[in-house]
């Protein structure tokens, strides 16, 4: 079944050129609107966190009738997810050929990868190969991408890419980077995974990539999963996959847990029960009031304070927005604090925050940054208080936990992580 | 016969929370407990068409933009 997965090596090497030809066969360029066709007839769906349909943000740019610009966007921001670095690292050339392919189909001027400084020399070296092949009909750029959360926001990705310094999102109320982007050019970010599925789509076709999930969700889809094995792994599985089947966890193993994030830090908590009643779908995570997100999965085990590491994360989310919108700055900033004061109870100085105080912060952020980062986190929390609900209470009505402050399992970067500088804004 | 429907936006970024808009415009603007404001949802009645365009005028930021669209029955 692996489609993406098939054929890596043991260890950590990537495919050459010459292995990836080997496993899957040279990949024939026919006409620009022979891969948009067939790329609008799979159904494809976006890996980038908004499971959007591929064909159809690709229509969009192909009618403004101008050359474009292809971004394949690698710089993977969300600390729990893994796919992205694992496709860079180990099967660059499906993510070239994507984009290639996407360059053909969108008539681009110019074709750039995007991604974190850890990838610059595994793609690199990848290009070098293509290049000695002399397969590639456009050149492919690498660019740098900075070590922060809000990195791969695709406006940032313009901006970055237009010459801002730092990884700042810009306004896009008025016009979209697909009909405005880098260089003023229609511009297509589009997720390096989601290029990956585009490689392979243009090898065999739309009808073999629908052979697996469903009509709404065709295809497979790469999900990062930390706390089921000892380190985070990447999982590729089908569409409309049972939950149950991906983790593999026996009744005794589930009641380890006290809940799961899905989507990651701008995704929601779910119990353990939703979880496992699920399948792997953007619209049934929707009904239950969840999202597949940035494709991660959670697992919290019992044994760790949940006030404590949403905490932890509030306090991150905060450090990384841009530091542009009012609401965002200042939000972000008073969840952060309100989380951290009922944390430690003993420390507290004055009233503790309640339910409703979070709730109506949540309420505040949400919609009114220029970016869906005070979104995520308004989901993030609103969720954890849902679905942790007793032991929220704990906090709120002072009897502090056991393990509260503990050592943190959600991951987030090392503490000398540097975080990009913006200039901040708008705090009152 | 055709309708101008108009809505107000605000650019979140360069938005620095001065407040004009909301005095020039309370009917539909209100600000929240930071200063920044908070913009009622959906088209403006045609009657707050001017209040409309004078807080976008001066908002000192040229923060806040109008979206028209024009709809034509037939």
């Amino acid at each position: 079944m692996p489609r993406l997965l098939r054929g890596l090596k043991y260890g950590t090497k990537p495919l050459n050129f010459e292995e990836h030809l080997a496993q899957w066969g040279p990949m024939y360029l026919h006409n620009g609107e022979g891969i948009l066709a067939e790329v609008e007839a799979s159904g494809l769906l976006g890996h980038g966190g908004a499971s959007f349909p591929v064909g159809i943000k690709w229509r969009a740019i192909k009618s403004q009738r101008r050359r474009s610009i292809v971004v394949a966007n690698g710089s993977e921001g969300e600390p729990a997810s893994a796919k992205d670095a694992l496709l860079l690292m180990r099967a660059p050339h499906l993510v070239l050929d994507g984009a290639v392919a996407a360059a053909g189909a969108l008539d681009a001027t110019r074709v750039v990868l995007y991604t974190g400084a850890m990838h610059v020399g595994a793609v690199s070296a990848a290009l070098a190969q293509r290049q000695r092949a002399g397969v590639d009909p456009v050149k492919i750029e690498v660019a740098t991408a900075p070590e922060a959360f809000v990195a791969g926001q695709e406006t940032a990705v313009v901006g970055a890419l237009n010459g801002k310094s730092g990884a700042i999102p810009l306004y896009s109320g008025i016009h979209s980077i697909r009909e405005r982007g880098v260089s003023g050019r229609p511009t297509l970010v589009q997720n390096v995974e989601t290029l990956a599925h585009v490689a392979l789509i243009a090898r065999y076709g739309a009808q073999w990539f629908r052979s697996l999930g469903s009509s709404d969700s065709p295809g497979t889809m790469l999900l990062s999963v930390t706390g089921r094995w000892s380190e985070t792994v990447v999982v590729e599985a089908a569409y409309t996959t049972p939950m149950r089947e991906i983790l593999g966890l026996t009744p005794s193993e589930i009641a380890h847990f006290q809940g799961a994030n899905l989507g990651g830090y701008g995704g929601s908590w779910v119990s353990m029960k939703t979880l496992m009643s699920l399948t792997l779908s953007e619209s049934v995570a929707r009904d239950a009031n969840a999202t597949l997100g940035a494709s991660i999965v959670i697992l919290l085990p019992r044994d760790v304070c949940p006030v404590s590491e949403v905490a932890r994360v509030a306090h991150y989310m905060r450090d990384e927005g841009a530091g542009q919108c009012g609401p965002c700055v200042n939000g972000l900033a008073e969840i952060a604090d309100l989380l951290g004061g009922i944390v430690n109870v003993a420390a507290r100085r004055r009233k503790p925050a309640q339910v409703g105080d979070f709730l109506e912060l949540c309420n505040l952020v949400e919609g009114r940054g220029a970016c869906r980062h005070p979104d995520g986190v308004a989901r993030f929390v609103r969720s954890a208080i849902s679905v942790f609900d007793s032991h929220f209470n704990e906090h709120f009505h002072s009897s502090p936990c056991a393990q509260a402050g503990s050592y943190g399992v959600l991951p987030l970067p090392a503490p000398n992580h540097r975080r990009m500088v913006s200039t901040s804004r708008g705090a009152k | 016969m055709s309708e101008w429907h108009l809505k107000i936006v605000v650019d979140p970024i360069k938005c620095d929370g001065r407040g004009v808009c909301h005095e020039l415009f309370p009917e539909w603007i209100s600000l929240d407990k930071w200063g920044f404001p908070i913009i009622s949802e959906g088209d403006i009645p045609a009657e707050f068409f001017d209040h409309a365009q004078r807080a976008v005028n001066e908002c000192p930021r040229l923060a806040l933009h109008l979206l028209e669209r024009m709809e034509t029955r037939r």
